[in-house]
């Protein structure tokens, strides 16, 4: 693998990651406990696409093929996209949504704050920008798993439950290969975040009354395109237009 | 019961001269039972067609073809949401709840605008709600920016510049359709076909025909009528057809020189008044969508009440 290589392989995790994430998200539209929260989880959903087209676009430029953002986005299969398994579960019920967003979001402010004292200028300016999203996606997310875990008895089960059910694709957000490797002082050591991560969560669990996950064993896969049965239902439905009229431009 | 009448005439008559001198009704301003009626039915229709119509759109979220086609849907639904939230609160200046006004939805006492119960069959439905329905919207929301209800005036000024924005997006994607394939063409001159005429029933039954406007008139809640906004409508969206060769579906639509507008084709006011009346294509489906998130995010919602009473007794223990 070259640097090249793998620089185009950093981007389209974090492309991706973004991208599958704002896809689950934004079928919150129309379906959100209250008007506020279908407004705030497809806002989400907007900056997490806007991040995608800059890191895709970004991919693109460096894999010196002319690919554009939509290219990328509406034109790979299955096996060439690497985000995370988490953002493509469905997304379950309100508590499940939340407790994937908490640890999604509060992995990501360390990850871009991190991010944005990478030697790559590019990505440096998008994490910069992304940082400021991130930190409200964080905010909100824990507002909620305090209120959720905090409130009533049915709440406090469901906030348990999404907890409990997403702690074993957790693990990936933790991954480093070669990738990251060959990109040193480019690439965020993910390693290193992860005891600030774990303690964030934990305070966050104790204050809404719940329980931090004991289990250790962690899904993998999606970094390296081997993904769950649900990625391809998002492809078939997202690609749907660009597939289908393969000439057209929209 | 003497001395009540007068104080009720008073009250009427100071009403009725604070309008006719065209100053602004505020919510703490005495107004007859009549007027505060027709406000809140009119303003809950206009919030419930806001958040009503996330529905349609909402549906192509998910398969809209590029990155910034799905940017700008998505922001544009965001807007509508907002809409729906800025118009719920202005309505409860009058003294009615948002849960009372969800609840008058869902008993079918509130409607909302007839054009969402029309469905979006393909992308060029996404563009052609931008450009026709935001646009019909934005011909009767500028009429309203002058409405003589304070907040409702106030929510339509601000509501209005994001209409624009949604009107040109739409008409982009449009335009952006008939230069593309052929089967781009086609699926725009479909959707063109499907919405025109349900666009023109936005503006609601022929002058004659319209049960509440003698009153709407007389307190300046209404200033234009229905037949003159939808010429305003129907003038200003030919030309942008024609520009991009889209065909109105309409054979008798014909240029008056002596009126100065566009005449058009009989309306099918059968099918207005059957959707109105619960048969349209998708009545049933966006209300049943509507009562079922609702019910399943009780529980959010008492979660944060029970979260909220919790902490502030927290504070008065302390
Ligand atoms: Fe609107
Ligand atoms: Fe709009």
């Amino acid at each position: 693998m070259t640097q090249q290589q793998a620089l185009y392989k950093y981007c389209l995790r974090l492309g991706d990651n973004a991208l599958v994430q704002s896809y689950r998200l934004s079928e919150w539209c129309s379906n959100g406990p209250i008007l506020e929260e279908d407004l705030a989880l497809t806002n989400f959903a907007l900056d997490m696409t806007g991040r995608a087209q800059a890191l895709l676009t970004y991919a693109g430029k460096i894999d010196g093929n002319n690919k554009t953002d939509d290219d990328l986005a509406y034109r790979r299969g299955e096996r060439e996209f690497y985000n995370i398994l988490m953002h493509e579960l469905p997304y379950g019920d309100f508590a499940n949504t939340i407790a994937r967003l908490f640890y999604s979001a509060t992995f990501e402010y360390l990850f871009f704050s991190g991010l944005m004292n990478s030697t790559d200028e590019t990505l440096a300016a998008i994490a910069a920008k992304s940082i400021k999203e991130v930190k409200y996606h964080m905010a909100h997310a824990t507002d909620w798993v305090l209120r959720l875990g905090d409130g009533t008895e049915e709440s406090h089960r469901r906030m348990q439950n999404g907890i409990s059910e997403n702690w074993m694709f957790t693990g990936e957000m933790f991954e480093m290969d070669e990738v990251e490797t060959l990109l040193a002082g480019v690439s965020v050591v993910v390693s290193e975040i992860k005891a600030k991560w774990l303690s964030q969560v934990s305070k966050v669990m104790a204050e809404a009354t719940l329980t931090l996950p004991t289990d250790t064993y962690m899904q993998t896969g999606g970094r390296n395109g081997i993904h769950t049965e649900y990625l391809g239902h998002i492809l078939s439905e997202m690609q749907y237009l660009q597939r289908a009229y393969p000439t057209a431009t929209w | 019961m003497e001395k009540t009448d007068t104080v009720l005439e008073e009250m009427l008559k100071n009403f009725e001269e604070k309008i006719n001198r065209g100053d602004a009704i505020e919510p703490k301003d005495k107004m007859p039972d009549g007027y505060r009626k027709h406000l809140i039915r009119q303003m809950s229709q206009h919030a419930h067609s806001e958040v009503i119509g996330m529905q349609p759109e909402g549906n192509w979220i998910t398969r809209a073809p590029s990155l910034r086609a799905k940017q700008i849907l998505l922001a544009k639904i965001q807007d509508e949401g907002g809409h729906g939230l800025y118009l719920y609160s202005a309505a409860e200046t009058l003294g009615i709840s948002r849960s009372e006004l969800i609840n008058q939805l869902h008993t079918g006492k509130a409607k909302y605008s007839n054009i969402f119960n029309y469905p979006t069959l393909n992308w060029a439905d996404i563009g052609a709600i931008g450009w026709l329905v935001d646009g019909a919207a934005i011909v009767n929301q500028v009429s309203l920016q002058r409405t003589s209800y304070g907040p409702y005036s106030r929510a339509m000024v601000r509501i209005c510049k994001e209409e624009s924005f949604h009107q040109r997006q739409g008409y982009e994607i449009m335009a952006k359709m008939m230069a593309g394939t052929k089967e781009q063409q086609e699926m725009a001159q479909d959707a063109m076909n499907r919405w025109w005429w349900p666009s023109l029933m936005m503006f609601g039954p022929h002058d004659g025909d319209s049960p509440h406007t003698g009153d709407a008139f007389k307190w300046k809640i209404k200033r234009h009528s229905n037949d003159e906004l939808r010429h305003k409508f129907i003038d200003k969206t030919v030309q942008q057809a024609e520009v991009i060769g889209l065909t109105i579906p309409d054979k008798d639509l014909k240029w008056n020189e002596a009126k100065g507008h566009y005449d058009h084709g009989a309306i099918n006011w059968d099918e207005f008044y059957r959707t109105i009346n619960g048969n349209g294509p998708c009545n049933r489906q966006r209300l049943a969508h509507h009562i079922k998130v609702h019910n399943e995010g009780a529980w959010v919602r008492e979660a944060a009440e029970a979260y909220r009473a919790k902490k502030e007794k927290a504070i008065f223990n302390n």
